[in-house]
């Protein structure tokens, strides 16, 4: 067992709106250790983002209110000044965005900025910047390295500009590297391409990775472990094969049901799950989850207005639901496995 | 009889060059000799990467975009050069379904005019009025027929697509193009869409064309598969054929790229390299065998032919993997 590298400790991210408080992520503690990857599922306002931002300290003057701990190595990232936090982002750790195209800058060519990027942090002659440019932009598989530093963004394919965000992301070899959604605007081919470029990095590196996705086939080629988010809180963490063999959330479930698989036989029929994703102003009381699952008749606590906790059901595997742990365990076997 | 036959479509965009004269370039050519026919109630996917030709297919299909060359043949009768009032009539027999739940609704418009729009102009009288046709075709889509007064920004994504399909089947049409209608969706939204589209399918005896870059959705969906890469096809078949026995290497590259929902599995991933070449420039000879793991010099001097290898599979490769006879 390494040591844990990243710790997150009950982060509250709130915003204050017109139309009410926004508890984007509301009491989310997981941890992280070197060389491994921690994969964050969920659907579109679920907080995973949110919670990103939070870790580079990219919610820091608006109007967000934070409030935990985020233990890097031995630093509260939460607590420390601007100054330090700066050293820290883009050397420390860095992220890589889902949108490549609007998270580079179109009036400078991709080496510039790249070279931006190690120049911030060390002392180095333009020439050594260069060369440590080009090589990683060769690294990250990047034909023509040396005549694509002078080209600007728009002149990279999408799968080239998010190979060219990698690199800047690991120019300065970060020990965390959070990535949010990396490969979902490219192709099938491209992000295998990705998905095993960040494998191997991470082999070289060392480096740990956060991978926010809403693909679970991408969790399971990529992660260790699994942290399943919903109306922002976590409602299932586990080992990935843990998560994926013995997911013990009907949120879970349904997201597996609901998921047509290549590598199973042709189911007759999908099962959704029903309902539409909560709104973050106005989350369901209780449980988030509880308009929308198919098993609250289950549960002997009531749902709409007790806010489950998030307990161990099994080592190293916790999940937040009130039906009790063996009667999930059956459910999952009866009903849920057959379907998938 | 069959719906819809499609021959030899083509589709080029014109390009220019920026010298002192203006002058043509060579033509994109974004769709380039598409052939295939469907059968009413018939669902046909179609595949590719981005770039690959299968939305401007589906755009010239309806003839939202004006074909290049080939023919279109609907309900036996030749569309592809129709206009003005032929065109309009064409409309209430083949619908489309957007890909961006955002941008395919006016904002400034309650949904209930949105999905009442075609019945204002085809200029057709629903039996019980417009408004009680849309509040029911509301509640067929599964929305709430009392929000028929609400604007698009007040209802999710799963809900505008849902909106998007209603607008789409409010004339009962026969045939409707699906441009990644679940793309833009959550995973579990997405299941709720496709549930709807087939039941709305077994209900009406649509045939959809439908168009998507996810192979599980499209598996899911569809009877017959066509894989197109710049442009062109390069493998047609029905559904269990082509997942089971894909004999085009680009389609079997594309579905070993496919991450599967199952931790640890250890499977031959077949790595493409590189890009997707530019269409204006497109490799001589087959247009593939630049990514292609098994190319030869063949493949870069001659076209490949589209053969049908076995009943309705065909292929467009030199070298297509075919089943050993034992």
């Amino acid at each position: 067992m390494g040591e844990k590298f990243l710790r997150v400790n009950d982060l509250h991210v709130h915003f204050p709106t017109d139309d009410g408080l926004v508890k984007a992520v509301d009491g989310l503690s997981f941890d992280l250790e070197k060389g491994t990857t921690l994969g964050i599922v969920g659907e579109s306002g679920s907080g995973k983002s949110v919670t990103s931002l939070a870790i580079m300290g990219l919610h820091r003057h608006s109007r967000a209110r934070v409030s935990g701990e985020i233990w890097l190595d031995d630093v509260n990232l939460l607590e420390i000044e601007d100054e330090e936090l700066r050293s820290l982002r883009g050397r420390k750790m860095a992220m890589i965005f889902q949108d490549p195209l609007s998270a580079m800058h179109p009036y400078y060519t991709v080496g510039k900025q790249l070279t931006e990027a190690i120049t911030v942090h060390h002392k180095v002659s333009k020439a050594d910047a260069r060369r440590t440019v080009v090589d990683m932009l060769g690294r990250v598989g990047i034909p023509n390295p040396n005549r694509r530093f002078d080209q600007y963004p728009h002149e990279f394919s999408g799968g080239m500009r998010q190979r060219a965000m990698i690199a800047m992301a690991l120019i300065n070899d970060p020990e965390l590297l959070i990535a949010d959604e990396p490969t979902t605007a490219l192709d099938v081919t491209v992000q295998a391409q990705i998905l095993d470029l960040m494998r191997s990095l991470q082999d070289e590196f060392g480096s740990a990775i956060i991978m926010i996705t809403h693909d679970l086939g991408v969790v399971a080629e990529i992660a260790d472990d699994v942290l399943v988010m919903y109306g922002g809180k976590c409602v299932e963490y586990a080992e990935l094969d843990d998560a994926f063999h013995q997911p013990d959330h009907p949120y879970t479930w349904g997201l597996m049901t609901s998921m047509p698989r290549l590598d199973r036989d042709r189911q007759e029929r999908l099962v959704p799950v029903a309902g539409n994703p909560p709104s973050l102003i106005n989350v369901p009381p209780g449980c988030a989850f509880h308009p929308r699952c198919a098993f609250r008749e289950y549960s002997p606590l009531p749902c709409d207005s007790v806010v489950p906790e998030l307990l161990q059901s099994y080592p190293k595997h916790d999940s937040r639901c009130h039906i009790p742990v063996p009667k999930r365990a059956e459910l999952f076997s009866e009903q849920i496995a057959p379907k998938l | 009889m069959s719906l819809l036959e499609v021959t030899d479509l083509a589709k080029y965009f014109p390009t220019y060059n920026q010298k002192l004269v203006r002058r043509e370039g060579d033509p994109i050519k974004a769709v380039d000799g598409v052939t295939f026919s469907l059968d009413p109630g018939e669902t046909l996917g179609v595949v590719g990467e981005s770039g690959c030709g299968k939305s401007t297919a589906g755009r010239t299909i309806l003839r939202l975009l004006e074909p290049t060359g080939g023919t279109i043949t609907f309900d036996g009768r030749d569309v592809t050069t129709i206009d003005g009032e032929d065109l309009r009539k064409l409309r209430r027999q083949a619908q489309m379904v957007f890909q961006d739940p955002y941008g395919s609704l006016n904002p400034r418009h309650p949904i209930g005019a949105i999905i009442a729009a075609p019945f204002v102009i085809q200029d057709i009288q629903p039996p019980g009025g417009v408004k009680h046709a849309v509040q029911e075709l509301m509640e067929r889509v599964g929305l709430n027929p009392e929000h028929y007064n609400r604007y698009p920004h007040e209802f999710s994504g799963g809900q505008r697509q849902r909106i998007g399909v209603a607008r789409a089947i409010a004339l009962k049409p026969k045939l409707i193009v699906c441009d990644e209608p679940v793309s833009a969706l959550d995973v579990s939204i997405q299941a709720q869409v496709i549930n709807l589209l087939e039941d709305i399918q077994a209900e009406q005896n649509l045939a959809y064309v439908f168009i998507a870059h996810d192979l599980s959705v499209v598996r899911h969906i569809s009877d017959r598969v066509l894989v197109m890469y710049l442009g062109k096809m390069m493998e047609l078949a029905d559904r269990e054929a082509l997942y089971e026995r894909p004999m085009h290497p680009y389609t079997r590259a594309l579905m070993s790229a496919v991450p599967v929902p199952e931790p640890r599995r250890t499977r031959e991933r077949i790595l493409l390299t590189g890009d997707l070449p530019s269409p204006q420039n497109p490799p001589s000879g087959c247009v593939f065998r630049t990514r292609c793991p098994i190319a030869t010099d063949l493949c870069a001097e001659k076209v490949p032919e589209w053969r049908e290898i076995e009943p309705h599979h065909r292929v467009a490769c030199h070298y297509p993997k075919v089943r050993e006879v034992v």
